[in-house]
Order: C-alpha cells, then sequence, then structure tokens
C-alpha cells in the first residue's frame, strides 16, 4: 500500500524494513533484502525477534520494538521508504510488483511468488500494545503516578489516601487503566461530566481509573461514562443528593441489550449482591463522587443514616420476561436503545402479597404500601421506583392490565383525604400544612413513580425504592442513551 | 521487588484556600444578613434571631434560599455581599 505517510520517528532515510524470523512470508522475503542490501542501497532492517535474521542484511535489534511501535507497524514484512525523513512509500505483506517498483529493481523477487501476505507485528501480541503504551506511549494519560513504596502494602496506602469507599479497591496501574480505556472511542481527554462538590472537571481517563478501582471489566465503561453524565446534570442535582442528610443515593437502573451484552443481572436477587456489573457500574459513580468530585462522608455528605446503597446500587430491567415496555421507553426513549435512568434512591422496603390473585387486590397492597413512602402524612415530596416481581407481574398480566392500567389504579388508591394527613392529625405533629386539609392529596407528583419489572421468578413479594425531595427543589430523574 | 506506580483517581486539585475576612468585633452599625436555606422550621430560628439583632439595634436584612438541596444561586450570593456586612445561615431541620 504505497502512500505519503508522515513520520515522526527517527529512521534512517531509504529503505526500511521490519521483519520477524518466526514469519514465514519474512523468511520468503529474506533473499530479496539481502539482494537489495547487495547492490549497496541504503537499506535499514529491523528484526523484532531474532537479531541475526536475516543473514546478509546486517540486521538490527528491535527486540525491544522501540522502532517498531513508534513506525506503528502493524504487519510483517513491512517495507518503508523515506525521504528527508518522510515515509513516501509503505508496502506491507509481499506483492512482487510492488517492491521492484518502489525499490526500481526488476529482478529483486525472481524465483519467489507473486503475492503472500504478512504476518501481525509482534507490537499486536497479547498484552503487547499496553505494555509498549506504558514503556514508548506515557503521552496518553495524564494522571499523576503515585508511588508505593516497596514496603509499603498497597491495598492500606490506598485506603490512607482515601480513595476507598471502606472497601478494598484494584490497583489503578497504567497497564490495567490503558486496558479499560481500550473500551471507549472517545478521548482519554475528553471531559465527561463536571463533578460536584468540587466542581472538578472528569476525563474519561479519571472516569476509568475509578471504574477500574471499583472492580469494572473495560466493557462496562460505556455504562458508567453514561450514569455519570446523567448524576451531574442539573436535574439530577447529585450535588444536592450527596449532601443531603436524608439516607438517598444514586440508584442506575439500565435497560436495553447492553444489559445483556455486560452479563447483568435482573433476575433473582437483583438488588443484592454477586453480580459483577451491576455490583461494579454504581460503585464507580460513587468513587467518581468522592475522588474526582471530593464529595465524602463527614465532609458534604451529611446524610443522617445513609443506607448500604451507598457503596453500590445498579441493575438491570428483566425486559424480555416483562409482560410491560421497559422504563426508559417509558421515559422516551425507542425500544432496543441502550439507557440508564438514574434515581435519589433511599434504600429498599420489600413488600410481601401472597394472597392476591386479582389485579385489583394486589394493586392495594402496592397502594397501602406506597404511601409508606417517607411518612404516610408526606405527599407529592418524595418519588419512588416500584420494583414488580415477576409473580406479581403475572397477576396483572394475567388480568390484562397494562402498565398504564396499573398506573391509573395506583393513581386513584393513593389519594387521601387532606384532613387525614395535615399536620397534627391522627395525634402526629408531622403531616401536610393545615392548608390542604380539605383537598384530596395524591402521593406522588405526576412523574414521580417509576415502575419496573425485575426479580427472581419464585416469590409473590415487590419492592419499593423510596426517593428524597423531588423534582425541581431535589432531584428529578435522568434518563440517557448508551453510546457504545 | 520495586516500587508499584499507581495513577492518582482524584481531580488533582485542592480548593484554593480561602482567606475568611475578619470578624467584626462589634455589631454595631453594621447590616446584618438572615439566609434561611428554605428548611421547615429554619424561619423560627432566623425570626428570634432577627429579634434580638434589631432590638440591639443592628440592622438585619433577610434572604431565602429557593430550595435547599441546592446551593444558593449566584446571584443572591452576590446579593448578600454587596448588601451585608455578615451573614448568619440558618441549617434546621
Amino acid at each position: 500500500m504505497p502512500g505519503v505517510y508522515a513520520s515522526g520517528v527517527d529512521l534512517p532515510d531509504g529503505y526500511v524494513a521490519f521483519v520477524k524470523a518466526s514469519c514465514p512470508t519474512c523468511q520468503l522475503v529474506a533473499p530479496a533484502l539481502v539482494r537489495l542490501w547487495e547492490t549497496r542501497a541504503p537499506l535499514t532492517v529491523y528484526s523484532q525477534d531474532d537479531p541475526a535474521f536475516p543473514q546478509g542484511a546486517e540486521p538490527l535489534d528491535d527486540t525491544d520494538l522501540r522502532f517498531s511501535y513508534e513506525a506503528h507497524i502493524e504487519v510483517v514484512p513491512t517495507l518503508l521508504r523515506l525521504q528527508a525523513g518522510v515515509v513516501v512509500d509503505r508496502l506491507e505483506g509481499w506483492l512482487r510488483t510492488d517492491w521492484e517498483r518502489v525499490t526500481g529493481i526488476n529482478e529483486l523477487g525472481a524465483g519467489l511468488p507473486p503475492y503472500r501476505a504478512g504476518c501481525a507485528s509482534r507490537t499486536l501480541d497479547p498484552g503487547m500494545p499496553e505494555q509498549l503504551a506504558i514503556r514508548y506511549g506515557g503521552e496518553k494519560l495524564r494522571s499523576r503516578g503515585v508511588e508505593v513504596a516497596e514496603q509499603e502494602d498497597e491495598f492500606e496506602a490506598m485506603s490512607e489516601w482515601g480513595w476507598t469507599d471502606g472497601l478494598p479497591i484494584v490497583p489503578p496501574t497504567r497497564a490495567r487503566v490503558l486496558r479499560m480505556l481500550e473500551a471507549t472511542s472517545r478521548d482519554p481527554q475528553d471531559v465527561v461530566a463536571v463533578v460536584p462538590p468540587d466542581l472538578a472537571e472528569c476525563t474519561v481517563e479519571k472516569a476509568a481509573i475509578n471504574a477500574l478501582m471499583a472492580g469494572c471489566r473495560p466493557e462496562y465503561l460505556p455504562v458508567v461514562l453514561t450514569a455519570l453524565e446523567a448524576a451531574c446534570t442539573t436535574e439530577f442535582n447529585i450535588h444536592g443528593l450527596l449532601a443531603t442528610t436524608w439516607s438517598a443515593g444514586p440508584v442506575i437502573i439500565v435497560n436495553g441489550p447492553v444489559a445483556q451484552r455486560i452479563g447483568m443481572n435482573s433476575g433473582g436477587n437483583v438488588l443484592g449482591q454477586g453480580n459483577r456489573a451491576n455490583a461494579t457500574i454504581g460503585r464507580a459513580l460513587q468513587l467518581i463522587v468522592r475522588n474526582v468530585g471530593g464529595g465524602r462522608p463527614g465532609g458534604v455528605d451529611r446524610a443522617t443514616h445513609g443506607n448500604p446503597g451507598k457503596y453500590t446500587f445498579c441493575f438491570a430491567e428483566d425486559e424480555h420476561g416483562s409482560p410491560w415496555e421497559p422504563l426508559s421507553v417509558e421515559r422516551g426513549l425507542p425500544a432496543g436503545t441502550s439507557a440508564v435512568t438514574l434515581f435519589a434512591g433511599s434504600g429498599v422496603q420489600p413488600l410481601v402479597d401472597q394472597q392476591s390473585r386479582t389485579a385489583d387486590s394486589l394493586a392495594r397492597t402496592l397502594a397501602a404500601c406506597l404511601q409508606a413512602v417517607a411518612h404516610p402524612k408526606l405527599a407529592l415530596t418524595w418519588d419512588a421506583v416500584l420494583v414488580v416481581s415477576p409473580e406479581h407481574a403475572r397477576v396483572f398480566n394475567e388480568a390484562g392490565w397494562t402498565k398504564a392500567r396499573l398506573r391509573e389504579s395506583l393513581d386513584g388508591l393513593l389519594r387521601r383525604p387532606g384532613a387525614e394527613m395535615v399536620r397534627g392529625a391522627g395525634g402526629i405533629a408531622e403531616g401536610m400544612p393545615a392548608s390542604l386539609a380539605g383537598a384530596e392529596i395524591p402521593k406522588f407528583r405526576p412523574g414521580g413513580l417509576l415502575i419496573v419489572h425485575a426479580g427472581g421468578t419464585a416469590g409473590m413479594f415487590s419492592a419499593i425504592i423510596g426517593g428524597w425531595a423531588s423534582g425541581a427543589v431535589g432531584s428529578e430523574p435522568v434518563t440517557r442513551e448508551v453510546r457504545e | 521487588m520495586s516500587t508499584t506506580e499507581l495513577l492518582d483517581p482524584t481531580s488533582e486539585r485542592r480548593p484554593a484556600a480561602r482567606q475568611r475576612v475578619t470578624r467584626p468585633s462589634s455589631l454595631k452599625g453594621l447590616t446584618v444578613g438572615l439566609l434561611d436555606i428554605s428548611k421547615p422550621r429554619g424561619d423560627v430560628f432566623l425570626d428570634r434571631l432577627e429579634e434580638l439583632l434589631s432590638g440591639r439595634g443592628v440592622e438585619v436584612l433577610r434572604f431565602r434560599k429557593p430550595t435547599f438541596t441546592k446551593p444558593a444561586p449566584v446571584d443572591l450570593r452576590y446579593e448578600i455581599r454587596v448588601k451585608c456586612d455578615a451573614v448568619v445561615e440558618a441549617l434546621a431541620d
């Protein structure tokens, strides 16, 4: 493939060949290189494995792959022709007519076949690109390096530096971070979001470091980046969510094909432990808020109790087994789109109903339990996610209830007379303002109740994830498409 | 064994340390702002504070954040800065 290439490396002018002895095509081409050498043409041969190969062409040792890496060699043999430091011809593999044209020697390939594909350059061996990037390509990463002394335990050191949420983290070495960054086509220095409370710019690189520390596999990174973008919007208000005395933290709900592709759990124990993607994506977001944003418990995080979900809270909706449209579709994205929805959630309250066999009865159970979110006498200021299990969804499905039908029923059931909810009513000082005594009060604001389908196939249980100050005064759920 | 190099996961910056304004030695002739962050019963505390300060001849101005969940808007912070010599922020629950 002839062409003009700019070369940023210090290669000699004339012909420059890259070969390895273990490549059959290079063995085949060796006589042609020796012939070119014998014409006293300006030829430099770099050998990637055997510094003595090819004999008779005085090869130079490139077993450390420095020249191969810097010349971006992907195939051996590669023949370059340079003029005044610029690559003016580049041939990969063996095509006799090309080699003879570029060298100007008609019989260069005498006795050789017209064409042989080359082999992969050693620079592309498994694990090698990362090693070489570290060795020669340090410019890609901008984060400062921190040394762990010889006698120091790196896990203890990272904990002392305040990098962790209390659990051990994966040590962010350059090689691991570079591998993580391969999962995205985005430039490592792209700014993903400005992270509160310090309002620090979080680059793809910083997000990757924290995702790695959280235990993410590289393929989770696009979900982490999208969750970070969504969390740092004005609507979601992660600043307030971090600072609040309330228990809540960010909950990430994943929809669409990405969930299955990266192996997320939407079934049994969906809100529990044991699935790496669920566990580490939620944790990555929290580590970014901690390390990049500077948000820490006792600092800007003023939670009275917090909740275990503040370590990590991420799960996928079971779309396959659901009788209803997914949350992301309900929230405006096309079906089949990968998406995350961020919700300011305060913890999980499971609920039981093993007796209801009619949709109406089950809806009454759900409403009765939802009424207790935050306080049974408070309404409109707390959102909630209702996680409907497969066995409960089956009851609605058998009755032909769509999600809209369930919503309509819950809307009606969740209205209570203001007189029962105002301050002082029922002997409880907490409650709605006295001015609402004559009103009928809905528990949730419009759009304040999110419904998803997830959980194991056995169990007539559902779960409520309570929210936080809702809407413009606090947090609005935010749904974003995951671009991979 | 050799040292291990890890990449810093933080923003690598500390917010510039800001110097606090010196505390006034007396409130005489000063204007004090009372900032209600919009938490329930914050006004109860500030009403009493206003009563006490006004009783001592201090000029008091009242301010209110739109919501306690978000930082005070830039304009509100600016207004407090230009109008007041000192400010008391009420955190209540």
